[in-house]
């Protein structure tokens, strides 16, 4: 592995949390129940915990959070979808969490320059899963007005998913694996929750690994700007 | 649970002049008795009806502060300017509402329900501390409420972990402990900023001066106007007098302040040699009034907020009660999904 595919591989996995926390964050206040407030807290502060070591590993994490253009960013589209209802963050949260434990499950296991990470983040992925999870099923099988909010959620973001098993260079992982493996989790605990798989395409010419490439939606630049104006109005201040 | 004294204040009065005197009056001594000898009541324990009044509307007030003061700092999450201060102002607020949690649960051993005191708050039947009708408008905001709103919070609550109410006591240990870590960060803001670029210095001066005298109101209104005081100090819920606590805070943050290099925007502050203390100018009662009244600069998008998260979280709650529901019957004898 050289340096330069360890380096994409990091900023990608780093640019997940980041993305993710940021968004998680702009919950705090709005939760529909304190401890709802206490957990997406501390699912944000987790992935940004997770940042930091990912950034790290590349260079300075404030230089990379603050300082790159939108253009420069290789998240995964999905993480940098708007909150919307509470469905739509948990939704989101399934698919990704579930992503991510099985991604550093593998990573984990692999022994590379990203097992030292991967070993310690799993048990708090797992912990982000068990939440989604749990959430899905409340909505899911709940009432009929949560029933169809969760399958409206599930269904909107279901065209971000393709992109989560596009290989990442620099990455010892079995893609085709993790996305079996995905599909069962997701699809059992959708049954689960009275829900099916959405139909329709996991990803489309126009999207297929774009936020690995630097394309991304258009929420994603206003949610920079917020991130970044502190930061860029005072150049080279210490905070 | 009680109280040796309590039960031996009762027991005496219950077998021997019981009949004379009557039962609710031994209740009544023994609760002096125990709250004399500085022992703990419980929420299984005989208290006044006026006692468990009193405690819950400071517990609500308390818990209601921890809720919506999140809203002013979570205004700076997604701004943070640097990830690690990003990490410490997330790990925060979600303290915040583990304190609310604590205290909500503290009063709810006196008989009410944390969806009631929700009810009263987002109704304005119940009060949540003046502070946080603030604005937070710049960064360095975030640290001078670590700084000061933390440290009057503190000085106001260390008093408490001797409360005479049990539950609420042990809650403000837990509360008091992370209060002073999150002091300890604001002031480590302050600090940085005052030490980085002139604008960065100007930022922290500026969040100082629109923060400090607010912060001095967070004790209350002065002795001899506070209506609450002498019957709470008697009943061991207050240890000192909010004109007590507020000198204890101003000793302790004008040698604080001069550490920073900021200044505290009061042109009468100075150390009175004779008292040993500083002397400080007069405090704005007006205006304190006027943001207790419901006219301060955020009164109204605080509630709002809060009133708004409660209502558009409906519809979640609702499905897990009735995802609860279906699941305890369904499973009864058999194993069913968990909630």
């Amino acid at each position: 592995m050289t340096a330069t595919v360890a380096t994409t591989a990091a900023l990608a996995l780093g640019d997940d949390a980041l993305v993710l926390s940021h968004r998680l964050g702009e919950w705090v206040g709005h939760a529909p129940v304190l401890e709802e407030e206490v957990a997406l807290a501390n699912i944000a502060l987790d992935l940004l915990g997770q940042a930091r070591f990912l950034l790290s590993m590349v260079g300075d994490e404030d230089e990379l959070a603050y300082l790159r253009e939108e253009r420069a960013f290789t998240n995964l589209q999905l993480v940098e979808q708007p909150n919307g209802d509470f469905a739509h963050t948990i939704a989101r949260q399934l698919y990704f969490s579930t992503y991510q434990h099985l991604l550093y499950a593998q990573l984990a296991a692999a022994g590379g320059v990203f097992a030292p990470l991967a070993g310690k983040a799993v048990h708090e992925v797992a912990y982000h899963r068990d939440h989604a999870e749990q959430w899905t099923l409340r909505l899911g099988d709940g009432t009929d007005v949560s029933h169809e909010r969760m399958r409206r959620a599930c269904t909107a973001l279901w065209r971000f998913t393709g992109e989560l098993f596009q290989p990442v260079a620099g990455l010892d992982v079995d893609w085709a694996g993790l996305e079996t493996a995905w599909l069962e989790s997701v699809g059992d605990v959708l049954r689960r929750a009275t829900l099916t798989l959405p139909e329709g395409p996991r990803s489309g010419a126009w999207s297929a690994g774009a936020g690995r490439q630097g394309l991304h939606t258009e929420p994603f630049g206003r949610m920079l700007a917020e991130m970044q104006h502190l930061h860029r109005s005072h150049p080279g201040a210490s905070w | 649970m009680a109280t040796a004294a309590a039960h031996r204040a009762a027991g005496t009065l219950m077998h021997g002049a019981a009949d004379a005197i009557g039962e609710a009056e031994a209740h009544q001594r023994a609760f002096d008795a125990a709250v004399a000898a500085d022992e703990r009541i419980e929420p299984r324990d005989w208290m006044p009806d006026a006692y468990r009044a009193t405690l819950i509307r400071q517990i609500a007030q308390h818990a209601h502060s921890e809720i919506i003061g999140m809203q002013p700092e979570a205004n700076w999450i997604t701004r943070a300017p640097s990830l690690r201060r990003k990490a410490i102002l997330l790990a925060k607020v979600q303290d915040e509402a583990g304190h609310g949690l604590y205290l909500y649960s503290a009063a709810e051993t006196l008989g009410t329900s944390r969806e009631e005191l929700l009810d009263k708050l987002h109704s304005g039947r119940q009060k949540y501390s003046s502070i946080f009708n603030y604005p937070t408008l710049t960064w360095a905001d975030v640290g001078a409420i670590g700084w000061l709103v933390d440290g009057a919070a503190i000085t106001n609550q260390v008093p408490l972990c001797r409360c005479s109410y049990g539950p609420y006591a042990r809650a403000m240990v837990r509360i008091c402990k992370e209060e002073s870590f999150h002091q300890r960060q604001g002031y480590e803001l302050l600090l940085t900023l005052s030490r980085g670029t002139p604008e960065q210095h100007a930022m922290a001066q500026d969040a100082v001066d629109r923060w400090w005298w607010p912060s001095l109101m967070m004790f209350g209104p002065p002795d001899d106007a506070s209506q609450h005081s002498a019957q709470s100090m008697a009943w061991k819920i207050k240890r000192h007098s909010n004109d007590e606590l507020r000198q204890r805070f101003v000793d302790i943050c004008v040698p604080q302040a001069e550490s920073l290099g900021l200044t505290l925007p009061d042109p009468d502050l100075k150390w009175n040699e004779e008292r040993g203390h500083y002397d400080f100018g007069a405090i704005d009662w007006d205006e304190f009034r006027e943001v207790l009244k419901g006219n301060g600069p955020c009164n109204e998008q605080r509630l709002s907020r809060r009133r708004q998260a409660h209502e558009e979280g409906a519809w979640v709650r609702e499905a897990a009660a009735a995802h609860a529901a279906k699941h305890s019957n369904h499973a009864t004898g058999t194993e069913g999904e968990q909630a």
